[in-house]
């Protein structure tokens, strides 16, 4: 059985000392974010994803969705933790409050956005698709489509979808082939076929929202012609009251390697006649609005993999305090202990430990970034700050899920044999974190971006701000005493220089050698992502120490937390070095060989 | 007439039953968190509760769920809740406030409060706010003394209804039924009254989130003792605090007459 206990002191104390929650709260229309109001709503969520959600974790996994004559039925338990969780209003949380939404900051939400997907991942796939369909239609919608789903969609009435992926489009969106044709009365009907489409049906409440990427019968080729239909499970009325089923259908849903009790569809459009939809925004734009819920989206899948790196962390050391196996090294004849007195579990435990505290802190520093960049009155932080989040998006989203796996992974190999079995459930989140560096975009996409659109076109302007900061927290270090902070000062120059030559190196290459750019693309990345969580390890170790010298806080969590920076500084940051060598020289041993020679 | 039409005639009739007002006082206490491991101080003084996430008392908080459910009922019209203690337990009036409940008073003090001191201060506070009637938890998981709600109505003169599974308030009378040993027990007393809650009594809701941000928004008064003119100075000293001894190794006995010799004399529980 596995119990999850959201890290709230870990997260306020990124929160406050990391992200700068106090500036948030200084922002315009964050003015009632208050500590007080934080840690109220930050316990009130974790005891809904302890009590609620986690407990049902295992279930899903174990039922999964079925689906039988065209309908899909939840796992046992979801139904109602749907109902509680949307009359609890968590679904409106971050949303616009003229659509009912709470309007809170992404700060916030990112911390409780934690929680769900810690405590059951596969539950918390639907409302995160609902707030990317909300996301398009608040930013696109007409006024009568805002009017219609919106406040319903914001409570948790209806719940939203995507309707991207095809069975030939995948990746590459260009060769979407659904097809929308107008029918002179401001009404479109859609034909094709959409696979992958999370929560594409279900039990849970009465109508489904599903956005859905087609083409128009004049559109141009490619991406360029691609527009944005709202297609209803049911027709409403303007009231909202539900009429005739739509011709949208589920026709099945896969089995899958993990995240059992999501609902993954495919939906046919059109095989009665034609499904009614409504053009989103203009026409032929659809991609373009797709794009700009993109970084929303992917920094939603980073978050998957900081929260299942928790989960597995915290099941992980659960075992590892119970399981008693052998006697202490270098004790001969002492007694049995718990595998936790073993150094190589402790190297494992800290390594699961140290990183996921590195992306929890890169991820919320990002999240408040987000909040500055929405909502800062002077247009020049605004800037800055959205320049900050689109470089550091393919980042969270590559890195943390990379990560995931591999911590995941450990925590299968902590438990031992045990790990392999289902009954312990170390291994599902082995198998849910998987899907992480696939969906909304592989981390080869990612990393693509990063080096691409993030990097090289704007010549490593950035990055190289990031650089520069990061220099300013060695600075820092360097009047620090002490053999810890000795450490980490090392390793994070050695890992920020590895950083500034990979990225004058892809910066020069990438115009006149982008294969061999690319191939450094994906070591990038997580190098990026290892020295830029070894810059956030570094400042919490240094905001430890200066609370601890003014004798604030909780010494045992702040004396904790220098330990474990100090650890990745040791184990993780050091890898660095070797990432940067790989991205500078390893192009040529990568490309060189012909087809024939595979 | 439509179900709506009957649906909003039932209403009325409530609204004209709340016309007599009916406040309900919900005594709320802020201790260490039921999933915490208590560790005992070095020197034996006492419990630590440096950096230990603390919350509500959950009798407590099942009183809070009670007594808002019976507003929510149409029963009654109004919920305080109260809570004695250091500045902190704000937070506990606020969770309380996040349930449902009206408005919260603080008797701050950062003296120690024994079961006593606070039947004391509840009653300073029932003189003033005239609650029909007073819902607390039986005990508190952090000393388990399991007094205070009967000091307090010894010193009101009100009956009591202890270990509450199940409550109904009409006519001036609360019927209450009880847990005790190998069974129930149903009482009915004349208001005010004292009911303390037992574990069965409700399941509490999850607080929503509209609920929250509105806590945040209703009154808060904070008294201190002397401004109810109560000396809550402790009547009894602490001794020692130790943790309960460690479980040692077991070991085989030889035989039967062993096991009883040694249940005798070394466990002593024969």
């Amino acid at each position: 059985m596995s119990n999850y206990t959201a890290p709230i002191r870990d997260m306020q104390f990124v929160m406050r000392e990391l992200a700068g929650l106090a500036e948030v709260g200084r922002l315009p229309g964050c003015e009632e974010v208050s500590e007080d109001l934080v840690d109220a709503i930050l316990d009130e969520a974790g005891k809904f994803a302890s009590g609620v959600l986690a407990p049902l974790n295992r279930t899903g996994d174990q039922q999964g969705a079925s689906w039988e004559n065209g309908n899909v039925h939840t796992a046992a338990g979801w139904k109602e933790a749907y109902k509680q969780f949307a009359e609890a209003g968590w679904t409106a949380l971050a949303c616009d409050p003229e659509y009912g939404g709470q309007g809170l900051p992404k700060l916030l939400s990112t911390a409780v956005m934690e929680m769900w997907k810690a405590s059951n991942m596969a539950f918390s796939l639907c409302p995160m698709l609902t707030n990317g369909a909300i996301e398009a239609l608040v930013l696109r919608g007409t006024d009568e489509q805002k009017a219609l789903y919106l406040t319903r969609m914001v409570s948790g009435e209806w719940t939203g979808t995507m309707n991207l992926t095809e069975p030939q489009a995948g990746s590459d969106l260009a060769a979407v082939r659904t097809k929308a044709e107008p029918q002179g009365d401001g009404s479109y009907k859609i034909f094709g076929q959409k696979i992958f489409i999370t929560y594409g049906d279900h039990d849970m409440t009465d109508n489904i929202v599903h956005l859905v990427l087609a083409r128009l019968p004049d559109a141009p080729e490619g991406v360029k012609g691609i527009s944005l239909f709202v297609v209803p499970k049911f027709m409403a009325d303007a009231d909202g009251t539900l009429g005739l089923r739509n011709d949208v259908h589920c026709v099945s849903i896969e089995h899958k390697l993990g995240i059992h009790a999501s609902p993954t569809c495919v939906l046919a459009f059109g095989d009665k006649g034609g499904a009614v939809g409504y053009l989103v925004g203009e026409a032929n734009r659809g991609l373009e609005y797709m794009f700009i819920m993109m970084n929303e989206a992917r920094f939603a899948v980073g978050m998957e993999g900081l929260a299942l790196s928790e989960r597995a962390y915290q099941q992980a050391l659960a075992y590892a305090k119970e399981r008693i196996q052998g006697t202490e090294l270098g004790v001969r004849g002492g007694p049995k202990v718990s595998i936790i007195h073993h150094p190589d579990i402790r190297r494992m435990l800290m390594s699961m430990k140290s990183q996921t505290e590195a992306m929890r802190a890169l991820a919320y520093v990002v999240g408040a970034a987000t909040d500055s960049a929405h909502l800062h009155p002077d247009e020049e932080v605004r800037k800055r700050s959205q320049a900050f989040v689109d470089l550091m998006i393919p980042v969270v989203k590559g890195w943390c899920t990379e990560n995931s796996i591999e911590i995941a992974s450990t925590g299968v190999q902590i438990h031992g044999g045990m790990g392999f079995i289902e009954e312990t459930g170390a291994a599902q989140h082995f198998r849910d974190a998987r899907i992480t560096t696939i969906y909304e975009g592989t981390t080869a996409i990612q990393a693509n971006d990063l080096i691409g659109r993030k990097l090289a076109r704007e010549g490593g302007a950035t990055a190289k701000t990031v650089v520069a900061d990061i220099h300013v927290v060695l600075g820092e270090l360097e009047t620090k005493g002490g053999e810890a902070f000795a450490a980490i000062q090392r390793s994070l120059k050695g890992g920020t220089e590895a950083l500034s030559t990979a990225i004058d190196y892809i910066v020069a290459t990438y115009g006149s050698d982008i294969k061999s750019a690319s191939v450094g693309a994906v070591p990038f990345l997580k190098l990026f992502g290892i020295v830029a969580g070894g810059w956030q390890m570094a400042r919490a170790a240094l905001a430890a120490q200066r609370l601890l010298d003014a004798g604030e806080g909780d010494s045992a969590f702040l004396s904790t937390k220098i330990i474990t920076a100090r650890f990745y500084a040791d184990h993780v940051l050091s890898q660095a070095a070797g990432l940067g060598y790989a991205i500078v020289n390893g192009a040529d041993g990568a490309l060189a060989l012909s087809e024939e020679q595979f | 007439m439509g179900s709506q039409a009957r649906l909003e005639k039932h209403k009325e009739s409530k609204n004209s039953h709340r016309s007599i007002a009916l406040k309900i006082l919900v005594p709320v206490k802020r201790v260490v968190d039921y999933n915490v491991k208590v560790r005992v101080k070095a020197d034996g003084s006492g419990v630590d509760l440096a950096n230990v996430k603390m919350s509500m008392n959950p009798f407590d908080e099942i009183a809070v769920e009670e007594a808002v459910r019976l507003k929510e009922a149409g029963v009654a019209t109004e919920v305080v809740a109260v809570s004695c203690g250091v500045a902190q337990c704000q937070e506990t009036l606020r969770t309380a406030m996040a349930i449902g409940a009206d408005r919260g008073i603080l008797v701050e003090t950062d003296a120690e409060l024994q079961p006593l001191a606070v039947a004391k201060l509840l009653k300073a506070l029932c003189d003033k706010e005239q609650p029909t009637v007073v819902i607390c938890g039986k005990q508190a998981i952090d000393d388990d003394a399991n007094q205070t709600g009967q000091m307090l109505a010894a010193l009101m003169g009100w009956p009591q209804a202890t270990f509450a599974s199940k409550v109904a308030l009409a006519d001036g009378k609360a019927t209450v039924t009880r847990e005790i040993d190998g069974g129930l027990e149903t009482l009915e007393m004349n208001l005010p009254a004292v009911v303390t809650t037992d574990l069965r009594l409700n399941e509490p809701r999850y607080a929503t989130l509209p609920n929250i941000m509105k806590a945040k928004k209703k009154p808060l008064e904070t008294v201190k003792p002397a401004d109810l003119s109560i000396d809550v100075a402790p009547r009894l000293a602490t001794i020692k605090v130790s943790e309960p001894a460690k479980r040692s190794a077991g070991v085989i006995v030889a035989d039967v007459a062993q096991l009883v010799e040694k249940l005798k004399n070394e466990a002593k529980v024969i």
